[in-house]
């Protein structure tokens, strides 16, 4: 039966408090505090976190097919899921989409995958992620949070079988944005609330339920992603379900995450489930999917690197003026620098393996990692004795580095960091997600992929370096 | 395997240099015209005795830019551009090109217009490429070597500025004694010390200024320079790399040498039978874009040994008065980088100093400059060394 092999989330490291957007603004603050992608983030750079994070863990055949759900596609017409399969060195035997129109968009990718692989392929990626806007004073700037998540799909090893799954789809008017538009516009709640989500949650509940012969007593975890969280304690009332058993939505510490919210929260409660446990997973949103899922004695040895818990522990402030900059809402000053010039189509595709995996290469002759890619080695002068190593994975230590105030940046200013990686190579790029004070000769650092900038509509999507998280 | 040089045989006989600095109303064409015409006066020959020219610029791609203002009747005119060694690149070729047979008389002439661009510092512009280059700035760049030099020989982050503070206040303290300076302004070390960060640890007091400006030589076979005048100074090495970029790829490299100066400092001494630096050279013209940068050339080019460039420099060993003067006449510091000009503005220092003829920078009966032109960033750039005397042998 398919089911889940592995996953991977990611949390960007940035948060902003809900309080600090009061503050500026003068409208009432609500609690906690919101992830924010970074300035050099978005949903498909964040989504290749959570898929590289899920390869890690999978194992048991060729990956067959990525699809990649999304409300907020870097490109509108350029398939955004064959970034993600570069920067993760996914075959380019595969087939790939991107799912976009509702953030339901998320388990319909998961139920993509598992429908690939019911028909045969061995391993299926589902990759979701969000970077939402919310216009200024409203509630969805202060709810909504930035995230991705990514399910590994497949037959052998699996950790979460899915035991049965349910959709329903219907035509209502309760969030909409129209095409070049930056902000949702959402129709009154009590509508979608009483007429909509409310009845659609029961029914899909209902329909799951049975389909998977599972009482609802029977569930040790629900998880309810809807716009609107009264919904979730209307539907805990009418299943009689024990709070404990609702999982956290995340709301005081990550935000509403859009497209990867379900998984999101059901990746933040897998470390600690136990075989046997059914898990009930269902979003609402222009209808309903929802899945049971059934935990296997192989989740009690799967061990993830890195955790959705682990991932909201590790973090850093941004002010709201800096998050207003970041997201391009509050206009600056442009530099008396000139504009970065677009990236070039046949040099890119060149070099697809360097700019998009990070693969360098390794000498032959002398054993010497070395990137970018090379041709005659830089030790031992060797011609032609490469072969493709990989630069991705691997942690390395800072040798020098500078603060670079006069490059123009969204967060001046620009860290630039000379990387000695461990098992050998060199590398002179920017850091992310540091504090630009603290960062000393010898720190260590991991390597993640990265819109640097954009121009003439080309994303230049590339690596850089980040303290380990 | 080495350069054999071209010690003795050619001479440079007359040198024209602009003021440098916001040229507001000069065209690049007005610069040229003006440091070319200064060369041939200060020469005593007419236009038409050069024979061919060699034009350093980067901001444009022909010989044309020069044989246009200066009317050049159907001449070879070669536009050369190496980095931010461009002047000296002209310079080298100018002086084979002689030392060939080829021609009896030659110009090198070096020009940058940079005032016009609108732009804070340097911009040079990349080909299409896959965007994965980066785009560190010049300060950036030249600042990776503070923090690497202070932790291996042990400077605490302030007395590592004190360092690079008074290698500014130096070269400023000269350019104060030159009418052709951009500055020609004394500041205080506490102005220096405490300027706005641009590359931390680098203030803006680090780094050198965004000029316009021109200087041009006239260069002649040596056996030929009395034609011209009494006191030509004579070429005793041109020695020029270009590195394989080793330190942005190998960790072997530390960020406290130019591995590129080493070797053309090695070959530059060795053309001309120079054997410790140190005490040889009088003084010399280096290329201080940023404060660090001078630092750690003062033990590339062998002035001090490894560790103890910043003993030397708060002893004031490189002061005007001190045993070896660098950038008597202010340096980048005080002359900003108009990129082409650059490496024969240096020249244009020897001219004066060899002669007798830098006021009051005048330093006591020098016999041997040297220049050194850098283009690049540590880790992967090229650099000139030459070596100029006022004597022959």
């Amino acid at each position: 039966m398919a089911g889940i092999v592995s996953y991977g989330s990611y949390v960007p490291y940035r948060r902003l408090k809900r309080a600090a957007i009061a503050q500026v603004l003068g409208v009432p603050a609500t609690k906690g505090e919101r992830s924010v992608a970074s300035f050099d983030e978005d949903s498909a750079s964040m989504a290749v976190e959570a898929v590289r994070e899920a390869l890690r863990n999978a194992h048991g055949g060729a990956v067959g097919a990525l699809f990649f759900g999304t409300t907020t596609p870097p490109y509108a017409e350029k398939l955004n899921a064959a970034i993600i399969a570069a920067a993760a060195s996914l075959p380019s035997e595969i087939r790939a989409a991107d799912l976009t129109g509702s953030v339901r968009a998320g388990l319909a990718a998961l139920m993509q995958a598992a429908d690939a692989v019911g028909s045969g392929t061995s391993l299926a990626v589902a990759a979701m992620a969000d970077c939402r806007l919310g216009a200024p004073e409203g509630k969805a700037e202060q709810a909504n949070g930035d995230a991705a998540v990514a399910f590994v799909v497949g037959s052998d090893n699996v950790i979460a079988e899915i035991e049965a799954s349910a959709s329903f789809t219907r035509e209502f008017l309760d969030s909409w944005r129209a095409p070049g538009e930056r902000f949702p516009h959402s129709w009154e709640e009590r509508f979608a609330l009483t007429q909509a989500y409310s009845p659609l949650l029961g029914r899909a509940i209902q329909t799951v339920l049975e389909r998977a012969k599972v009482a609802p007593s029977d569930l040790a975890k629900v998880v309810i992603d809807t716009p609107n969280p009264r919904a979730i304690d209307e539907v805990a009332r009418r299943m009689k379900l024990e709070p404990a058993k609702i999982a956290d939505s995340l709301a005081l510490t990550v935000g509403q995450t859009g497209t990867p919210h379900a998984g999101l929260m059901l990746a933040n409660l897998l470390p600690a489930a136990k075989p046997g446990d059914r898990i009930l997973v269902v979003s609402v949103a222009d209808g309903a999917d929802a899945m049971v899922l059934r935990v296997t004695p192989a989740a009690a040895s799967y061990k993830p690197a890195r955790s959705v818990g682990g991932m909201i522990e590790s973090k850093g402030d941004v002010s709201y003026g800096n998050y207003l900059k970041w997201r391009e809402i509050l206009p600056t000053e442009p530099p008396r620098r000139p504009d970065p010039e677009r990236p070039a189509g046949p040099p890119m595709f060149r070099a697809e393996r360097w700019k998009f995996g990070f693969v360098g290469t390794r000498c032959k002759a002398c054993g010497t990692p070395q990137l970018p890619p090379q041709r005659v080695c830089v030790k031992c002068k060797a011609f032609d004795q490469m072969e493709p190593y990989s630069f991705a994975d691997r942690t390395g230590r800072v040798a020098t580095f500078t603060l670079d105030r006069l490059a123009y940046s969204l967060n001046p200013p620009t860290v630039n960091v000379v990387i000695d990686f461990d098992g050998g190579g060199r590398f002179l790029c920017e850091m992310t997600d540091c504090e630009p004070d603290k960062v000393a000769i010898g720190d260590q650092v991991e390597m993640t992929f990265r819109r640097l900038f954009t121009a003439d509509g080309v994303h230049n999507y590339f690596w850089k370096a980040r303290p380990k998280r | 395997m080495a350069s054999k040089g071209i010690k003795d045989r050619v001479a440079i006989v007359g040198m024209g240099c602009t003021s440098f600095g916001e040229h507001w109303n000069k065209s690049a064409d007005d610069l040229l015209v003006e440091a070319a015409y200064e060369a041939y006066k200060s020469a005593g020959v007419d236009p038409n005795d050069v024979d061919a020219y060699w034009l350093g610029t980067v901001g444009n791609l022909s010989g044309l830019t020069l044989s246009g203002p200066l009317k050049i009747p159907y001449k070879p005119v070669t536009r050369v551009e190496n980095f931010c060694a461009t002047g000296s690149e002209a310079l080298r070729q100018a002086c084979y090109a002689v030392a060939s047979g080829a021609y009896d008389m030659v110009m090198a002439i070096g020009v940058e217009k940079l005032k016009d661009s609108g732009y804070s510092g340097l911009v040079i512009s990349d080909p299409p490429n896959d965007g994965t280059l980066g785009s560190m700035t010049a300060p950036a760049s030249f600042s990776l070597l503070a923090p690497a030099y202070f932790k291996k020989y042990g400077l605490d982050s302030d007395k590592g500025k004190d360092v690079l503070s008074r290698i500014a206040w130096k070269n400023h303290r000269n350019g104060a004694k030159n009418t052709k300076a951009q500055f020609q302004k004394e500041v205080p070390l506490e102005v220096i010390k405490n300027s706005p960060k641009v590359a931390d640890p680098l203030g803006i007091m680090d780094c050198s200024g965004v000029s316009d400006g021109s200087a041009a030589a006239i260069v002649v076979r040596a056996e030929d320079a009395h034609k011209y005048c009494k006191n030509p100074i004579y070429i005793k090495a041109l020695s020029f790399v270009a590195g394989p970029g080793e330190g942005h790829l190998s960790p072997d490299y530390d960020f406290t040498t130019f591995p590129e100066v080493v070797a053309s400092a090695k070959d530059a001494y060795a053309q001309a039978g120079v054997t410790d630096p140190r005490e040889q050279i009088s003084m010399a013209e280096v290329h201080d874009c940023f404060t660090p940068t001078e630092l750690v050339l003062y033990e590339d080019l062998g002035f001090s040994k490894r560790g103890t460039a910043w003993q030397d420099v708060l002893e004031g060993f490189f002061d005007l008065e001190g045993k070896l003067p660098v950038n008597p006449d202010g340096g980048l510091k005080s002359f900003g980088h108009p990129i082409g000009a650059s490496g024969l503005r240096m020249m244009y220092e020897m001219w004066l100093q060899l002669r007798g003829e830098a006021g009051p920078r005048q330093i006591n009966e020098p016999k041997l400059g040297l220049t050194h032109n850098l283009g690049g960033a540590p880790g992967r750039c090229v650099s000139f060394v030459s070596v100029v005397g006022r004597n022959l042998g």
